[in-house]
C-alpha cells in the first residue's frame, strides 16, 4: 500500500480549555430551565465534550446530564433516558437541545415531587474554548497514516472523529474524508465513517480505526 | 534539572509532544506569575517545578512575590480566611493598608508581560497597578464560594478588573463580571513528595519515623484541625479495629491556629492504643510523606470541609485506594468504587475501610485504576498544557 496522498494528513490534537457559566441546577426543573437558556456552547460542552473528557474507567453515560441525574440526583429513570440520546444524530445544537429538554419535561411531568440535589454535588454549566495543536508531519500513505495515529495524543481522536463533525461541519469525520479523497481508498474510508463514537472512549475509537487500517494495509499486501 | 523530556516516560503518551508544540507557538511570550510567598501549600510547590520547564520551552517566565510589614502580612491572613467563609475582624485601616502596600509591591516589581497570573490574595490588589498591555488573570486556588461579605466586598472590586479568573473548580466560584475558566490543581510526579521510592528506602524512613510494617497501615495525612478530621478518622479507625489488626498513623502539620487544641485531643485519645501513632511534620517533610503513603495500605482524607485536597491525588499516584470525605475536589478525584470512595460519615468511612481489607484483591485493583486516572488528569504535565492553552487563548 504505497499509495501516495494528493494532500498530507496532518494530526491535529487540542486543549479543551473550560468556562464556568453563571448557572447552576439543583434539581431537575432547574436543569431543563437553564438548559433552555445556556449558550449552544455549553450544550456542546456537555454532550460532545463529554467524549473527551470521559475515562474509560468510569461508567460511560453518554453526557454530562445523565451523569448527574445517576450519580447526584439518584434518578436512573431519568439517566437512562438522556443517555440514549445521540448527540451525534443531530444536525444542530438546537435540535440536540430540543431533545434533551423535551426528555427532562416528559419525566417532570409524571413526577409528584422533583427529584433534588440532597447529599449530591450541584450541575455546574460550563463551556469551553478549544485551542487546536498541529502534532508531527503530515502523513502521506496508509502506512505513515498508521503509525501517526497510534502514536499520538487521544485529543487527535476527538478533534478529527468528534468535533470534525459535530462542531466543523465535516460529516464523515476527517479520517475517512482523507481516505477516500486523498487516498481514493472509498471502502475503507465508509468503514471507518461507520465507526459508532457514542457510548464508548477515544481510545477504543483509535484501536477501531487502527484494526480497519491493518486489515487494509494486510489485504494490500498479500 | 528536570527538564520537559523527563515527564515522558510517567505523563500520557503524546502529552509531551503537546507541551513542545505549544511551547513553539508561545516561545518569547513573557509570562508573570505573582505570589505572596515562594514556600508552603501545594501552589508553591507545583510553580517551583513549572516555571523552570516553561523557561526551558522558551517561554520567559518569572515568578515574583509580594512583600511588606507584618500589618501587611497579617491582614493577607485575615482577608483569606475571611474569604473561605470563617468570621474574622477586617477594619478598613488594615485593608487601607493592605492596598497601600501593594502600591509600593507594584512600584518594585517589573509587571510587564503578555499574561500575568497573580495567584491567591496577597498580591491581589497588584491589579490596580497594571500596565496598559497584557492579560491580568486571578487564579484563586481555594473555595470562596462562601466568603465573608465584607471580604467579598473588599476582594470583588479588584477581581473584576482582570482579564478573567481562573478557579480550581466551578463550585469554589462567585457570580464576577469577568470570565471564570477552571484548572484543576496537579501533582509532580518527579518531585521529592512523588517520586519513586525503593521499599529500602521506604522502610529507612518509617523507621526514623517510629512507625512499623508489620500490619497493615491506614494513614490520613493532612493539617491537625476540624476540616480534615482526624478526629474523625480515630473513630473510624475505632469500628475497623474491633476486627481488623491494623495501624492508624495520623501525620501532618501545625498549620492553622487550632492546631495545638487538636493535637492534644488526638494525643489524649492515643494515650491507650499503641497503634495509633501521630507524627507531627514539617512543612518540608515531602520525602517522608512520600514514603508514608507508599506504605499505607488504605489512605485516607476524611476531610468535612472542602479544598481541592490534592492528598488524595497524591496517594492514588502511589497506587493506594482513597477513602475520602465528600467535599471539595475529593469527589473530582476519587472515581466512587474504582479508585476509592468518597463518603459522608465517620460510618461510613469505617464501613469502606471493612470492606477494603476483606476483599483485599479490590486494593491492588483500585490502587492501579487510581494511578491511571491521575496519569491523565491530575499530573503537572496536564496543569501545564492548560496554562499555555489560556496563554494562547487570550492572546489571541
Amino acid at each position: 500500500m504505497n499509495r501516495r496522498a494528493k494532500h498530507p494528513f496532518v494530526f491535529t490534537g487540542c486543549v479543551e480549555l473550560r468556562q464556568a457559566l453563571d448557572h447552576r441546577a439543583t434539581d431537575e426543573r432547574e436543569l431543563l430551565e437553564r438548559l433552555e437558556e445556556v449558550p449552544a456552547g455549553s450544550v456542546f460542552y456537555h454532550t460532545h465534550g463529554y467524549f473527551l473528557r470521559h475515562r474509560p474507567i468510569t461508567t460511560a453515560y453518554g453526557n454530562d446530564f445523565a451523569a448527574w441525574a445517576a450519580a447526584h440526583l439518584r434518578d436512573q429513570v431519568l439517566a437512562e433516558r438522556l443517555a440514549v440520546v445521540n448527540p451525534f444524530e443531530f444536525s444542530t445544537l438546537e435540535d440536540l437541545r430540543e431533545e434533551l429538554a423535551s426528555v427532562i419535561h416528559d419525566h417532570l411531568v409524571r413526577l409528584s415531587s422533583v427529584p433534588r440535589v440532597e447529599l449530591g454535588e450541584v450541575f455546574y454549566f460550563q463551556q469551553s474554548h478549544v485551542v487546536e495543536v498541529t502534532l508531527g508531519p503530515g502523513a502521506e500513505t496508509l502506512a505513515e497514516f498508521r503509525t501517526g495515529l497510534a502514536a499520538v495524543d487521544a485529543s487527535a481522536i476527538y478533534m478529527h472523529m468528534v468535533e470534525a463533525r459535530a462542531r466543523l461541519g465535516r460529516r464523515a469525520g476527517d479520517f475517512a474524508e482523507w481516505i477516500r479523497s486523498s487516498l481514493e481508498m472509498p471502502e475503507l474510508a465508509e468503514k471507518i465513517e461507520r465507526i459508532d463514537t457514542y457510548m464508548t472512549n477515544l481510545e477504543k475509537v483509535r484501536a477501531r480505526v487502527l484494526t480497519l487500517v491493518d486489515s487494509a494495509l494486510e489485504g494490500s499486501a498479500a | 534539572m528536570i527538564g520537559v523530556e523527563d515527564y515522558r516516560r510517567v505523563a500520557p503518551p503524546g502529552v509531551v509532544d503537546i507541551i513542545l508544540t505549544l511551547g513553539e507557538r508561545l516561545r518569547g511570550r513573557r509570562l508573570l506569575h505573582l505570589s505572596g510567598g515562594r514556600f508552603g501549600g501545594g501552589p508553591a510547590e507545583i510553580l517551583h517545578t513549572m516555571v523552570p520547564i516553561m523557561t526551558d520551552l522558551g517561554i520567559e517566565a518569572v515568578w515574583e512575590i509580594t512583600g511588606g510589614d507584618p500589618a501587611f502580612y497579617a491582614t493577607a491572613t485575615t482577608l483569606e480566611a475571611a474569604l473561605r467563609g470563617p468570621e474574622r475582624v477586617l477594619t478598613d485601616e488594615a485593608l487601607d493598608h493592605f492596598v497601600d502596600m501593594n502600591r509600593v509591591n507594584a512600584k518594585k516589581l517589573s509587571l510587564e508581560a503578555d499574561l500575568v497570573l497573580v495567584h491567591d490574595v496577597q498580591p491581589a490588589t497588584l491589579v490596580q497597578q497594571r500596565p496598559a498591555s497584557g492579560r491580568w488573570v486571578w487564579r484563586c486556588h481555594f473555595d470562596c464560594s462562601r466568603p465573608q461579605r465584607r471580604a467579598w466586598s473588599f476582594l470583588r472590586p479588584f477581581v473584576n478588573q482582570y482579564d478573567a479568573a481562573i478557579f480550581s473548580l466551578p463550585a469554589f466560584a462567585r457570580r464576577l463580571g469577568v470570565p471564570k475558566y477552571i484548572i484543576q490543581p496537579s501533582i509532580d510526579p518527579l518531585s521529592e513528595k512523588n517520586r519513586d521510592l525503593s521499599p529500602r528506602e521506604v522502610a529507612t524512613i518509617l523507621g526514623t519515623l517510629g512507625i512499623g510494617q508489620d500490619k497493615p497501615i491506614l494513614l490520613q495525612v493532612g493539617s491537625f484541625n476540624s476540616a480534615d478530621d482526624p478526629l474523625g478518622v480515630v473513630n473510624a479507625y475505632r469500628l475497623v479495629k474491633k476486627h481488623y489488626d491494623v495501624r492508624l498513623v495520623l501525620a501532618g502539620t501545625l498549620a492553622d491556629p487550632e492546631g495545638p487544641s487538636v493535637l492534644d485531643e488526638l494525643r489524649e485519645s492515643a494515650q491507650r492504643d499503641p497503634d495509633i501513632l501521630i507524627r507531627e511534620l514539617p512543612p518540608d517533610a515531602h520525602i517522608q510523606i512520600n514514603a508514608l503513603q507508599r506504605a499505607a495500605t488504605i489512605v485516607l482524607q476524611k476531610s468535612v470541609r472542602g479544598s481541592f485536597g490534592l492528598g488524595a491525588a497524591e496517594a492514588m499516584w502511589k497506587g493506594k485506594p482513597v477513602i475520602g470525605g465528600f467535599v471539595g475536589g475529593l469527589p473530582h478525584q476519587i472515581v466512587y468504587d474504582v479508585t476509592g470512595y468518597t463518603v459522608h460519615s465517620v460510618e461510613g468511612a469505617a464501613f469502606r475501610l471493612r470492606h477494603l481489607l476483606n476483599n483485599r484483591e479490590l486494593i491492588a485493583r483500585m490502587g492501579a485504576a487510581g494511578r491511571e486516572h491521575v496519569r491523565r488528569s491530575f499530573l503537572i504535565t496536564r496543569h501545564l498544557v492548560d496554562y499555555m492553552a489560556l496563554l494562547i487563548h487570550l492572546a489571541s
